[in-house]
């Protein structure tokens, strides 16, 4: 899959669901891409480094968001 | 006089043992005195307010730390977890509170200089709180805010050659026993298996793509002295598969009394005279040993390298000298499910440099498997017993072998699949009805 299809997909699929939540697990979008882990990794990769997607992290569990959305974005970025 | 009022912390520090409260209020005291004048990048009263959020924790029996967060260096899903407190107003020192993890040294071997360098740095853009180490090993940083993190990144890996550690659902910093540096029983070269490893899967450690956590444990023999076993989705337990070696005359000596059991290590009280048959012989696990007649004989075919007798007799009994490692794999702490203990998927494999075979063989078939099948947050041991342990054999290719099965019957993991059962799932009812009644 290309990499701006990838990227759309991604961004439309978070979109659609940022009434109910604003972070996702690795897995949620890998099944988005319907890619296998390995390749949806190479993607979600770039797309964080893009700053398309960000992490969130509890310590113990790792999820992505769109950057910027959610509760805590406007708490922790420091406005 | 403290900037808070902690009556319920200062009861903490009554107790018998050393206390995290009196070492952070040492801490609170130093930076305030501030004796070498260090220009701090992060409130002065951190370690202050960190006791008083503490304090005011404990009256209200609720915790004021948020869930998480966003916080990292670049390019990086691990090795730093953001803390914010929800009293930001009252006790501003913590508002932020960020922890890191540094990749400790294989086998924790650091020089004073060394460390004194990380602690400085850490005075200087954090609290100066660390907690050496964590349980997954790592140099952890408590307490520093958001600004400081890209500063503290780039002091490390420019300056002090040093790499964040693993958080998240991100492999985790791998963690060694002290091997072959400066220990006899070393089956295999931790270090230098444990360091290969942490450059090998770089991307695994900094960039979440896993279900949840992964570790990676080394144990250079069955002492297990990292706990490997308890505690590490895989463990890499040293192992020999030829005989321990037996040095008849230093048994002998130990039966003379000329050399201590133990290497002297239990000399604190007077035991007694060293009794072979009652604390070697009749303490091997799988009775494979016999001393008679001055000699001391081992059955190795079912010596299960407890490391008892080693131990023991360090002197007269040595380990093997076809060496190699076991792997273990699915140990993990009680969050869900229960405690579990690792079982032993590779009863021996070559721990020689470049390690393709275990990296081919082992790891990336384990962790494509768990990649696409494990659920959110299940571990790999979770993931083994849900599916089953014949799963596994399955996705690696390695044979069912009676060393992974604890004892007969109580191995919840082996599963028959229809086409290994002669004649299958189907039966011929009538059949079968001719001999049992409805």
């Amino acid at each position: 899959m290309e990499y701006e299809e990838a990227k759309q997909k991604i961004v439309e699929g978070l979109t659609k669901k940022l009434k109910t939540k604003s972070k996702f697990y690795f897995n949620d979008l890998a099944e988005i891409l319907g890619e296998k882990p390995r390749e949806a990794k190479k993607v979600i990769n770039k797309l964080v480094e893009e700053g398309v997607l960000e992490y969130w992290s509890s310590g113990s569990t790792s999820m992505y968001g769109l950057t910027g959305t959610g509760k805590q974005a406007a708490a922790e970025h420091e406005d | 006089m403290a900037k808070h009022a902690t009556p319920m912390l200062d009861q903490l520090e009554t107790g018998p043992w050393p206390s995290f409260v009196t070492d952070i209020k040492r801490q609170a005291e130093f930076r305030k005195k501030n004796q070498e004048k260090m220009n701090y990048q992060i409130p002065v009263d951190v370690c202050e307010d960190l006791l008083g959020i503490l304090e005011l924790s404990f009256k209200q029996g609720r915790t004021h730390w948020k869930h998480g967060g966003i916080v990292g260096v670049f390019g990086y899903g691990g090795g730093v977890i953001g803390r914010y407190c929800d009293q930001p107003e009252q006790f501003p020192g913590v508002a932020h509170f960020h922890t890191m993890r540094v990749a400790q040294p294989a086998g924790k071997f650091y020089t004073s200089s060394y460390l004194r360098e990380l602690c400085d740095l850490w005075d200087f853009r954090g609290s100066g709180i660390t907690n050496m180490h964590g349980s997954t090993g790592d140099i952890i940083f408590l307490g520093t805010t958001t600004p400081q993190l890209e500063e503290i990144f780039f002091e490390l890996t420019h300056r002090i050659n040093q790499d964040l550690g693993g958080s998240g659902s991100n492999l985790r910093t791998p963690s060694d026993c002290v091997g072959q540096a400066r220990c006899e029983f070393a089956c295999y070269d931790t270090q230098a298996l444990c360091h290969d490893l942490t450059n090998e899967y770089q991307d695994e450690l900094h960039r979440p793509a896993f279900p949840y956590k992964f570790k990676f444990k080394f144990d250079g023999c069955p002492n297990c002295c990292v706990a490997s076993i308890a505690r590490s989705d895989m463990s890499f337990i040293g192992t020999w598969r030829d005989d321990i070696r037996v040095d008849q005359k230093a048994v002998a000596a130990y039966v003379g009394g000329e050399l201590k059991a133990n290497a002297g290590a239990h000399s604190g009280r007077d035991w007694g005279k060293f009794d072979i048959q009652k604390e070697v012989v009749g303490l091997c696990p799988t009775g494979c040993m016999r001393y008679e007649g001055g000699k001391l004989e081992i059955n190795n075919r079912e010596c299960t390298r407890c490391m008892h007798c080693i131990n023991v007799m360090p002197r007269a009994l040595r380990i093997g000298l076809e060496r190699g490692l076991s792997v273990l794999v699915g140990a993990k702490a009680p969050i869900l499910d229960g405690a579990q203990m690792g079982t032993l998927l590779v009863p021996f494999i070559s721990a020689e440099p470049p390690y393709s075979e275990l990296k081919e063989t082992v790891i990336e078939p384990i962790w494509d498997w768990w990649m696409e099948e494990g659920k959110n947050r299940e571990r790999l041991g979770e993931l083994i017993k849900r599916q089953g342990f014949g799963k596994l054999l399955e996705v690696t290719g390695f044979k069912p072998d009676p060393r992974m099965v604890k004892e007969p019957r109580s191995n919840p993991y082996i599963f028959w699949k229809e086409e290994e059962v002669e004649g299958g799932w189907e039966r011929d009812i009538n059949e079968f009805r001719k001999h049992h009644q409805r």
